[in-house]
């Protein structure tokens, strides 16, 4: 296998690159963050209903394109870059993946139609976010009721939930199985909006104090699988992994723009080693991450499931580390004014702390590599 | 079954039937830290492997080789050593020598030079690194004068670093031809017999014991007239095209050879009990992923993507894989535990510990950690270039 982009997948991207050049602009980012705003509306118009991203990886039979991880991958990487205000990977990553893999053929052929039709944005509201499975666990309860399901419970963090069309809601059965439910707006949830300190992506807490649903609006079809969780979650982690790339990229893009305009003892700071030598050691974490995030994009679907899966961890672990590491080089480089809010370090280091926290912090995924590894299941 | 698989399984039957009987004892053998072993048998294998056409492989067909794709050589690569395939003795007459003469060798030069590489019975070494010309390659003393009566070349100087010189026949030199130029500029790239009066190769005993390196001696020894690549003047330029050819396909046949030491590593700790520390059990599992993260690197350089970034990604492969193995190295060390204290003839334990000692190298050989930064920083990301001092 040699791993490069098609002509195809390399037009996407520049067309992309170009697009996110012109309208998702730093002083864009700062818009919705310092008013503490859902989303940047006109850029989310712009991707969602002329630009058609969210219909990418949706099966044409679905009134998506049909295409795959890697066009995914490439569009999280270079939203990931600006730091975008828009619900792209809580959409097209979260929800949209869980839907195809989960849901009924009713529940695709409409919520999947929305989604590549760019008419809604959606979320999942797992019950920890924290967590490489989130998943298993959910704190909402579905008691079953005449007209359907009465739905009762807290969800702490729903990522992207103010500005959601459409909330998947992850909710335990009588008989322990987890079912998936759907809330369109107003259907009697209260949705709270919470002060977070990465304001590129925000957070709101979901409160269901019995909320009736109708049978229709339960989408799974026949219950949850692990199979179906595993296909939904490696997306998610993918998708993840990839903006975290990208916003490693976007961080040194704006250090060594500053660098190679600082000037100090005669000379601009970027000729000094000790910061080349910094700025070549980001290179090599971003080549490594590119690779993995890429190679396990190529083979999804391709490899067998227990193996991608495996890379896609892999690929969180390295980009995780990565995405920090590039945020504080960024402060640090920046000098004096890599702390201050007028320069856009903090950004990228309040997105990286978010971002690692998120479906699984690194040791998690080790973890989950070394049982596979040492063929033991786990930690004895 | 796709073409490739069936290539494989041609090179994988070759290897099971091949590397068999007293060739068995070459298997995982003459690797990482001990390129000096059993040397004699190696030369054999070399043989062995021309008998069946597998020296060379990627060489086009004109010239003897079997003009395979880069996908055929990456599977040719990792079946060998799959199969346990020992280091080989050939490998820098075949993946550097071969090709700088198939692209820059006259007629006579190609003739007289490539069946020896393509059949196993002459072995090559470089003649590159010197005591004052390391990481500033360009500082060469080592000086080649013209004899005009014979149009021979007299050479006098040192080369150190030499791999494998003293179990070889011929040395490619890079040698100050020009009085009083500097740098890149009046460099001539020779090809010299070892076996001659001027030349005298002293082993260099190296950390883990083994001598795989030499210094190599010139005093007034001669390069013939016929035996200069390219015109004198040309040594940088052909150098560096040299160093060019090792396009990374052995790479992943090195790839697998590090997978080997992460599956002994493996199952060392599940014996020990070193498995049941979540400290080496993290450790274990970064180390799989950076070796997933190589490999996919590698084919994205093989490819025939020239994107800038790919192009400013494929420097950082050496520091990558270099920095990866030392790792590798202590971790293997911390999951022996006091096993690691003792020399050990139990192979798989030898092994880690030759891994351990000669990781060191692999960050200082072929441009160290220093060189490669400042590589990545220049050239990837067109960053100030270093000062040059007055010294």
């Amino acid at each position: 296998m040699i791993i490069e982009f098609t002509p195809d997948q390399q037009m996407i991207r520049e067309e992309a690159q170009r697009f996110l050049r012109e309208q998702s602009s730093s002083e864009a980012t700062r818009r919705v963050v310092d008013a503490g705003a859902s989303h940047d509306v006109g850029l989310w118009n712009s991707i969602s209903h002329e630009l058609g991203w969210c219909a990418m990886a949706i099966p044409e039979e679905f009134g998506g394109l049909g295409l795959g991880a890697t066009e995914v991958a490439m569009l999280m990487e270079l939203t990931g870059a600006r730091l975008a205000c828009v619900p792209f990977w809580s959409t097209v990553c979260l929800a949209a993946p869980l839907i195809e893999a989960a849901g009924s053929e009713d529940a695709k052929t409409r919520y999947l139609g929305a989604i590549a039709a760019g008419e809604i944005a959606a979320t999942v509201a797992f019950g920890d976010l924290s967590v490489a499975d989130p998943l298993a666990v959910t704190s909402v309860k579905a008691v079953k009721s005449a007209g359907g399901y009465v739905l009762t419970g807290k969800v702490a963090q729903v990522i992207d939930l103010a500005v959601a069309d459409l909330v998947i809601v992850p909710a335990k059965l009588d008989n322990g199985a987890i079912a998936l439910f759907t809330l369109e707006r107003d259907a009697g949830q209260v949705i709270v909006p919470l002060k977070v300190l990465d304001g590129t992506r925000p957070i709101a807490s979901l409160e269901l104090a019995g909320v009736a649903v109708s049978a229709a609006q339960r989408v799974d079809a026949g219950g949850l699988t692990a199979a179906a969780a595993q296909s939904a979650l490696a997306f998610a982690n993918l998708g993840l992994a990839a903006e975290q790339l990208g916003a490693a990229q976007g961080a040194l893009d704006v250090t060594l723009a500053y660098i190679a305009e600082r000037v100090q003892f005669g000379r601009t700071i970027a000729s000094f080693q000790a910061i080349k030598h910094r700025c070549a050691e980001l290179v090599v974490g971003i080549a490594e991450a590119r690779s993995l995030v890429f190679g396990a994009a190529a083979s999804l679907g391709e490899a067998d499931a227990d193996e991608s899966a495996l890379e896609i961890s892999g690929a969180r672990v390295l980009a995780s580390d990565l995405q920090f590491r590039a945020a504080e080089e960024a402060i640090q480089l920046h000098g004096g004014v890599g702390f201050t809010w007028e320069y856009d370090p903090h950004l990228y280091f309040k997105r990286a702390q978010a971002s690692a926290a998120l479906l699984g912090a690194r040791d998690a995924h080790l973890d989950s590599i070394a049982a596979s590894v040492f063929g033991d299941g786990g930690q004895k | 079954m796709s073409d490739l698989d069936t290539f494989r399984a041609e090179v994988r039957e070759w290897m099971a039937s091949h590397l068999t009987g007293k060739f068995a004892e070459l298997k995982f053998r003459g690797g990482s830290g001990e390129g000096d072993a059993l040397p004699e048998l190696r030369k054999e294998w070399e043989r062995e492997l021309a008998a069946g056409r597998w020296t060379c492989p990627g060489w086009p067909r004109e010239h003897g080789g079997r003009g395979l794709s880069v996908a055929e050589q990456v599977a040719f690569q990792e079946e060998y050593s799959r199969a346990g395939g020992p280091g080989r003795m050939g490998h820098i007459g075949e993946g550097l020598m071969g090709p700088t003469l198939i692209a820059f060798g006259t007629e006579e030069q190609k003739k007289r030079f490539l069946p020896g590489i393509l059949n196993g019975t002459e072995f090559w070494c470089q003649g590159y690194s010197e005591p004052s010309a390391g990481s500033d390659f360009g500082n060469i003393k080592t000086r080649a004068k013209l004899d005009p009566v014979s149009g021979d070349w007299i050479v006098s100087g040192q080369k150190v670093w030499t791999s494998l010189a003293h179990l070889s026949d011929w040395i490619f030199v890079v040698a100050r031809c020009e009085e009083g130029s500097v740098g890149r500029n009046g460099l001539i790239f020779l090809l010299m017999p070892l076996a001659q009066s001027g030349v005298e190769i002293h082993p260099i005993k190296q950390i883990g014991g083994g001598a795989e390196f030499n210094s190599v001696f010139f005093d007034d020894a001669r390069a013939n007239a016929r035996d200069v690549v390219g015109q004198p003047g040309d040594g940088w330029k052909i150098a560096m095209a040299l160093l060019g050819f090792e396009r990374g396909i052995s790479t992943l046949g090195q790839q697998m050879s590090f997978q080997q030491e992460l599956d002994l590593i493996v199952e060392i700790s599940k014996e020990n009990g070193s498995d049941r520390s979540p400290a080496i059990r993290q450790r274990v599992a970064y180390a799989w992923t950076g070796l997933r993260a190589m490999r996919y690197l590698a084919m994205r350089v093989l490819s025939d993507d020239q994107s800038a970034e790919t192009r400013r990604e494929a420097l950082t492969y050496k520091y990558q894989w270099s920095n990866w193995h030392r790792d590798l190295g202590r971790l293997a060390m911390d999951v022996l535990k006091m096993d690691a204290n003792v020399v050990s003839h139990d192979p798989r334990r030898e092994r880690l510990q030759q891994m351990f000692l000669f990781a060191r190298a692999d960050t200082i050989y072929g441009g160290t950690n220093e060189i490669q930064l400042n590589i990545i920083a220049e050239q990837g990301l067109g960053m100030p270039r270093e000062p040059r001092g007055k010294l």
